[in-house]
């Protein structure tokens, strides 16, 4: 099988950040997740449950798995995995996941033990990370000399054949697979960073399957033997409005913005209809987390009235302004990608209709970097298999411009009293409630503009059977996609 | 060993000798540059994850990386890194420097190697066509073109090339070193080199076969051509015998200038035609100021220089015992 990617992985070690959300191919976490999006035992004999009081999680290991190399699976593995990626002398890039986890230890040769620093209940979510050798990880230092990082070691359905950067990736079906060796054999993926020569050649019958973007998928339905398939995502677009802009800072400002965008419009004329709107960074995806009321709908007219309310007045120059301020601010994207560009464009556009002047600039990282606490930017992620995992960093008042977490510094008590609730909760149905009591106090006081959730497009040649539909999260192509469950396919006939 | 031979080999070394100082300042001054510049490498090694990750993690990775040290400490860790055989870890590759040289160099050599040949050939039979038949319609066509192609930039030329011959004509695959998915067998890389290297010695070319018509115009009018003429031997051999070798020893000495030009060439083609060589490494580590692989990459280059300047003045001063070497 032969597909395309536009990104190329920088690296393959899970502690890198390569297959972060699991589905890497080529190493296995202690759980998978399913296309229901609940988890599954993977190198865990079972899935792991937490203890009565939330913070001491054990885990049982599946036995008899072997490495790629032929070296045996064991909990000095796990326990080695992990001490890794929270020891700073590693530089793990991921290390923030594990933040509340305070040791691992071995418990025997097939069981696993992890000590958190307070009840978490989405942690199971984190266990998708890869397991690597021991041996791997014996040497403390930066990971940017690691070996795992272009020569994989793991226990995954498949083995690295061949990476040659910039042109293709090889691999092949690993016979010793504990849940037995995968029917499709071979795995090529190249990567052709362009859109239109990816399209091309996928024409042309060079690719079983491909991503592309939503429009150029809406012109591949006519090719024969293919056919275009959508999935939805939990990956949004959102304009922060940091605090510390005396324009952006205003609540009413920020309300009146979110009735202000027609969302719907930016999804039919940017995304060709492939989107779903965003109103708060819960998506569509996790349905019963999902809170009605919190949801934005487009009404000019009330956002207007509220402006108004609020001291802004129009001028004569149709931009309104509150005694000397103005009510204008600037808008950073990162240049170079298009989607977030023409979002953008579509924000600054539908503002200046309610008389509020966006000044678009396209940056770089590092200049948008310095400046995020004051310029409003368009922000992107989305995680779709728990609600804390992306929301927390996010909008949790302990995060406030730290990094790229939560850069206006937003701080909202009752938002951090429900997220605090929702991540200490093991009863499901009292998550569901902490969730949405969360999206109700952040839609009285929204710290975004949350645009759009974008759903991933993908061309898939017909002849295996296997494939089962699934939400992607922000990062899709290698890992995610159709072919995230790829050793489970068939090939037809 | 000659006295001739004993002075062209105190001109290598002399010249190999003042090439250490020359090294040395690349080194220092794309390390200076890379510390003058705007971009962050802790965005290289985070990725995506810079996203997610909290500011205290950043500043810790970035002890561990060795970021906050100073530039003075930075240079001496990787100059002496050098010396012990450890050309460090190249940050946008996230491997070895001497592998991502290793596994790219060859494919660079073979574009350049096959690419500066195709030139000559191309040069040497036009130029003397060209001034055999001064004046004639080949001789104003290559004269026209070749000044026409001096002012072209080779990634204009390499995208106009696969706008004709790969996507209209369909003669040549557009870009890569294989099909998709394809083993790099000889025949898969013979047909994918094909228009690269021929972009490149198309866009060497017009120096090239100006100054060999431009030379052989000249030696044509000298008096051992005449004489030869006088003695009635036939033209082909007052031509190619007579006149060509002399036009051709400045030529040599060209080729060897020439190799700057060649190594730009050999980025733009290689980055225009997703050519996996050290060229387009460069654009890549670059974009990422990933100093570590830029500094080798760099150094490569100017060696390439001085080699082949080198090359160029030994060539000449074997083939002319005219040709002074105390240079």
């Amino acid at each position: 099988m032969v597909l395309a990617d536009g990104y190329e992985p920088e690296t393959l070690n899970p502690l890198l950040g390569f297959g972060e959300e699991g589905a890497s191919k080529l190493f296995d976490g202690l759980v998978e997740h399913r296309a229901d999006r609940s988890v599954r035992a993977a190198l865990a004999a079972e899935v792991p449950q937490p203890s009565p009081d939330g913070t001491t999680w054990t885990v049982k290991l599946r036995p008899g798995v072997k490495f790629h190399d032929g070296t045996t699976f064991g909990s000095e593995d796990v326990v080695a995995t992990y001490r890794a990626v929270l020891d700073p002398a590693f530089a793990s890039t991921v290390r923030s996941n594990y933040s509340m986890v305070t040791a691992v230890d071995s418990d025997g040769p097939t069981t696993v033990r992890f000590t958190l620093a307070y009840p978490y209940a989405p942690f199971v979510h984190r266990m998708v990370l890869g397991i690597v050798p021991s041996e791997s990880v014996a040497q403390p230092g930066p990971l940017e000399r690691s070996p795992l990082n272009a020569k994989p070691v793991g226990t995954g359905p498949y083995k690295l054949t061949e990476w040659r950067r910039g042109d293709r990736m090889v691999m092949e079906a690993n016979d010793d697979y504990f849940l037995g060796a995968p029917k499709v054999r071979k795995l090529t993926v190249v990567f052709a960073i362009d859109d239109n020569t990816r399209a091309q050649r996928m024409r042309a019958g060079e690719f079983d399957g491909t991503a592309l973007p939503p429009l150029a998928a809406n012109g591949m339905t006519d090719v024969k033997g293919a056919q275009v398939i959508k999935h939805s995502s939990a990956d949004y677009r959102t304009v922060v409005m940091p605090m510390n802009n005396p324009v952006t800072g205003d609540r009413a400002m920020r309300l009146a913005l979110n009735y202000a965008m027609n969302r719907g419009g930016m999804i039919q004329a940017l995304l060709g209809g492939k989107g779903q709107p965003a109103s708060t960074p819960i998506p569509q995806a996790l349905p019963e987390f999902v809170e009605p009321t919190a949801q934005f709908r487009y009404d000019k007219e009330e956002a207007a009235r509220l402006l108004e309310q609020a001291g802004w007045v129009l001028g004569a120059d149709g931009v309104r302004a509150r005694g000397p301020q103005r009510a204008s601010f600037s808008l950073m994207y990162p240049a170079g990608d298009s989607v977030r560009k023409d979002l953008a464009q579509a924000f600054a556009s539908d503002a200046k209709a309610v008389g509020v002047e966006v000044k678009l600039e396209g940056l770089g990282w590092e200049a948008i970097e310095p400046r995020m606490g004051a310029d409003a930017l368009v922000l992107g992620g989305g995680n779709p298999f728990d609600p804390d995992l992306k929301s927390y960093p996010l909008l949790h008042s302990s995060f406030a411009a730290n990094g790229f977490n939560n850069p206006g510094s937003y701080r909202n008590a009752q938002v951090d009293a429900a997220l605090d609730a929702g991540r200490k909760e093991t009863d499901p149905a009292q998550r569901v409630a902490y969730y949405r009591q969360f999206q109700r106090a952040y839609a009285a006081d929204p710290a975004m503009v949350f645009l759009v959730f974008l759903d991933h497009t993908y061309v898939v040649r017909d002849g295996w059977t296997g494939y089962q539909e699934v939400v992607d999260p922000h990062t899709h192509g290698l890992t995610w996609g159709p072919w995230w469950n790829v050793q489970s396919w068939v090939p037809k006939g | 060993m000659s006295s001739r031979a004993r002075d062209i080999a105190a001109l290598a070394l002399r010249r190999l000798v003042f090439s250490i100082p020359v090294l040395c300042a690349v080194a220092v001054g794309v390390f200076l540059l890379g510390a003058a510049s705007p971009f962050d490498p802790i965005h290289q090694y985070y990725g995506v994850q810079i996203f997610n990750a909290s500011a205290s993690e950043i500043a810790q990775a970035r002890e561990a990386l060795g970021l906050n040290d100073s530039l003075v400490v930075q240079f001496g860790r990787w100059a002496g890194g050098l010396l012990s055989g450890d050309l460090g870890v190249s940050r946008s590759f996230r491997q070895p420097v001497a592998e991502v040289v290793s596994e790219r160099l060859p494919w660079t050599l073979l574009l350049v190697i096959v690419g500066l040949v195709l030139a000559v050939l191309i040069a040497l039979v036009l130029g003397v066509l060209a001034a055999w038949r001064q004046g004639g319609w080949l001789d104003r066509c290559v004269t026209a073109l070749g000044h026409a192609l001096e002012g072209i930039p080779p990634f204009v030329l390499a995208l106009v090339a696969i706008a004709v011959f790969s996507l209209s004509l369909g003669w040549f695959p557009v870009a890569g070193l294989t099909d998709a998915g394809a083993e790099a067998t000889f025949g898969q890389v013979t047909s994918h080199l094909a228009l690269p290297a021929l972009v490149l010695a198309v866009s060497q070319t017009p120096w090239l076969v100006l100054h060999v018509r431009q030379s052989l115009l000249t030696s044509l009018a000298e008096d051992h051509v005449t004489g030869a003429r006088a003695r009635g031997l036939a033209e082909h051999v007052v031509v190619l015998r007579h006149a060509l070798p002399t036009a051709l020893l400045p030529f040599v000495t060209l080729i060897g200038a020439r190799v700057p030009e060649l190594v730009t060439g050999a980025v733009l083609v290689e980055e225009v035609f997703s050519w996996p060589g050290v060229a387009s490494a460069v654009v890549r580590a670059a974009l990422a100021v990933d100093f570590p692989l830029l500094v080798v990459l760099s150094l490569l280059a100017t060696a390439a220089v001085l080699i082949g300047s080198l090359l160029a003045d030994v060539a000449a001063a074997v083939l002319d015992p005219r040709v002074g070497v105390d240079g």
